[in-house]
């Protein structure tokens, strides 16, 4: 991968990020920190970070680079270039950066999000690396991410999804006993009138098209990149 | 010991069915081994709890589905489901089990975490025998916590180094308590052994033996489970490199006498190594040559060399390892397969390892006895093919439907005859 590492202002990277979706991918790569972080470079991006806010850089501007470099972590993991533990290097040197960063913005600086998503680790099961991941995935790239945790019952997810008025709900479950709980999370939510408010998005482990029509789920996403994916095809942004 | 003269020569032809189709030979039939996880008890109409703190129900529920299913080879399920007693001796944290975290009936799940902080790698590199009875220890087990005022145990050396500083902590009482804990947990350990060979005995003459008699891991999957946590060891393989192998590589020899030990107890050369964190997606295959396969290769290969058959199960989906894993010596290892794509890996392994697997949970819990058979077929006429093939679920069944169980074993006893 040979990329232009010429330009270094993160000036350039700004005017990319906000628009970044809208731009061919060459040009959205003309940044030093954009470049740094989405090579992984952990170091060298907080260092990096901590040298533009002293210059005075606007820390929104430095985000939003972050939100870039994030965006392409994770065309590198559609195109297989990235794995699972890039996308956890990634999301921890976003937190490095959030560190620094956040407590120096302005009030209603944060960015405005795109619509929301309640998510949890359905009723008996405890895993959560997968859960994390695609909560992580969805709050970068923009969405308003409810996190209700492992082992959620059923009554939760009815409630929750009563006040939070989530678009999607997605539903995470590592083992087989997890299907019927889906299932069971399904069936409640069309109880209480609310299923057709929402699409029903479900991943892990065992998951594939079978489960979902036991479970009669809208989709299901093989990894975090395709929950994103998900809801941009059903809420936009 | 009695063994009834049918039930023997069953056993012979089983043992020889299996070990066939490990040597890449073409047995009498396609051979079918599953891993029945909690069925047994679903089966029976038991609760989990009831079979994790009653060894006779479990020994009940299992030889139950073992007659009933008549898979060529059995698991003893003693050492991986009757955990409630020992569990409890030890108030260990890195399982939630029924009671402990879980309704009755669900099954008992690993609680990840970060059991060894990333500075600590030097401790264990140092000694991982004292870093784990004076930090691991008391971190898994509650009633180990005692264990933290000991000094390093590496420090008693004789009587002018180590005799009077060292030895004194083991005076203090929340030592003694722990020292309490552990002979609990060690008669707790013994009913298991005890139940274990009880079962095997059994399982034996009815004309079943056992799949595996030994258990050990790859030394990466080790680190991460157990001491790193998945997200812990995922950094460090950016963040600490040189400790993540150096670590591995301490831990070879350590994973292979677990494996030797027990195989010599046992009698049984099969030893099962669950696989759980070199798949595809968990890592890029440069980080697979790099830190995972190496120490895993050395381990299957050290104890093909004993005379053991290293049967690794590769959970997920493993196909683009296929060719790297391939590098192993012909006819003795068993490779069962979780999502790794069949067809591919019947392709690749052909000629040095025997492959087992793998009709998805998802059609054996939501299917229907068709789904299961249309699977077994393909499964069959693909990867049966000359032999060196052994039928299984993709994992343990727990939650599967017992007609499609049944559809399982009685449609590849029927069709998968050669």
């Amino acid at each position: 991968m040979a990329y232009n590492r010429q330009k270094e202002t993160l000036f350039t990277s700004f005017f990319l990020a906000v628009a970044i979706e809208n731009l061919p991918e060459v040009l959205s790569m003309d940044s030093k920190l954009v470049h740094l972080m989405a090579d992984l470079k952990e170091k060298e991006t907080i260092a990096l970070v901590k040298d533009l806010i002293k210059e005075g850089t606007d820390p929104a501007e430095i985000l939003d680079a972050a939100r870039a470099a994030m965006e392409l972590v994770g065309k590198r993991f559609e195109k297989e270039e990235y794995f699972i533990p890039d996308l956890v290097m990634a999301g921890e040197i976003m937190k490095g950066i959030s560190e620094v960063v956040m407590p120096l913005l302005k009030k209603g600086e944060a960015s405005i999000k795109k619509g929301k998503v309640l998510i949890g680790t359905v009723a008996g099961d405890i895993h959560d690396i997968g859960k994390d991941i695609v909560t992580f995935m969805l709050d970068v790239s923009g969405y308003d991410v409810l996190d209700l945790g492992i082992d959620v019952p059923v009554s939760t997810f009815v409630e929750k999804t009563r006040e939070f008025q989530p678009r999607v709900v997605g539903l995470s479950g590592f083992l087989t006993l997890a299907f019927d709980s889906m299932k069971k999370t399904v069936e409640a939510l069309e109880e209480a009138g609310l299923r057709n408010r929402v699409k029903v998005m479900i991943g892990g482990g065992q998951i594939d098209d079978e489960v979902r029509r036991y479970v009669r789920a809208d989709a299901y996403g093989k990894d975090a990149v395709a929950a994103v994916n998900l809801c941009r095809q059903w809420i936009g942004g | 010991m009695i063994m009834k003269e049918d039930a023997a020569e069953l056993y012979r032809q089983r043992e020889k069915r299996v070990n066939d189709a490990i040597a890449l030979k073409v047995p009498d039939r396609v051979p079918i081994e599953v891993l029945f996880g909690f069925l047994p008890a679903k089966y029976s109409g038991m609760t989990i709890e009831e079979v994790m703190y009653d060894p006779d129900k479990l020994f009940d529920a299992q030889l139950k589905v073992l007659l009933e299913f008549q898979p060529d080879m059995d698991q003893a399920p003693f050492a991986i489901r009757f955990l409630g007693p020992l569990l409890e001796a030890l108030d260990f944290k890195q399982l939630k089990w029924p009671g402990h975290g879980m309704t009755t009936d669900h099954t008992y799940q690993f609680v990840e975490g970060e059991y060894m902080t990333a500075d600590e790698y030097d401790h264990f590199l140092l000694d991982p025998s004292d870093f784990m009875v004076r930090k691991y220890w008391p971190r898994v087990c509650g009633n180990l916590k005692g264990f933290e005022k000991l000094g390093p145990l590496h420090g008693v050396i004789t009587y002018y180094m180590g005799f009077n500083l060292s030895i004194a902590p083991f005076s203090l009482p929340e030592v003694a308590e722990a020292l309490a804990a552990m002979q609990k947990a060690a008669a707790e350990a013994g009913r298991i052994a005890a139940h274990s060979r009880r079962y095997t005995q059994k399982a034996r003459e009815e004309g079943f033996p056992m799949q595996t008699g030994a258990f050990t891991q790859a030394p990466f999957d080790t680190l991460g489970d157990f001491f790193r946590g998945t997200k812990g060891l995922m950094l460090d393989m950016y963040r600490r490199p040189d400790k993540v192998i150096k670590a591995c590589e301490k831990l070879l020899p350590i994973m292979f006498e677990t494996a030797i030990n027990a195989t010599r107890m046992s009698g049984n050369p099969r030893v099962f190594i669950p696989i759980h964190k070199g798949l595809d997606g968990f890592m890029s295959e440069e980080q697979f040559k790099r830190f995972f396969w190496p120490t895993l290769q050395e381990l299957m290969q050290a104890l093909i060399k004993e005379g053991c058959n290293p049967c690794p199960l590769w959970e997920g989906d493993c196909t683009s390892r296929l060719a790297i894993i391939k590098d192993i010596p012909a006819g003795k290892a068993c490779y069962a397969f979780e999502a790794t794509d069949m067809l591919k890996a019947k392709e690749v392994l052909r000629e040095t390892v025997c492959i087992r697997g793998n009709v998805p949970l998802s059609i054996l819990v939501a299917g229907s006895p068709n789904d299961v058979r249309a699977y077994c077929k393909n499964l069959i006429d693909v990867c049966g093919k000359d032999g060196g093939f052994v039928m299984d679920s993709a994992t343990g069944l727990d939650d599967a439907k017992p007609e499609n169980v049944k559809a399982l074993f009685e449609f590849t006893r029927e069709y998968g005859v050669y």
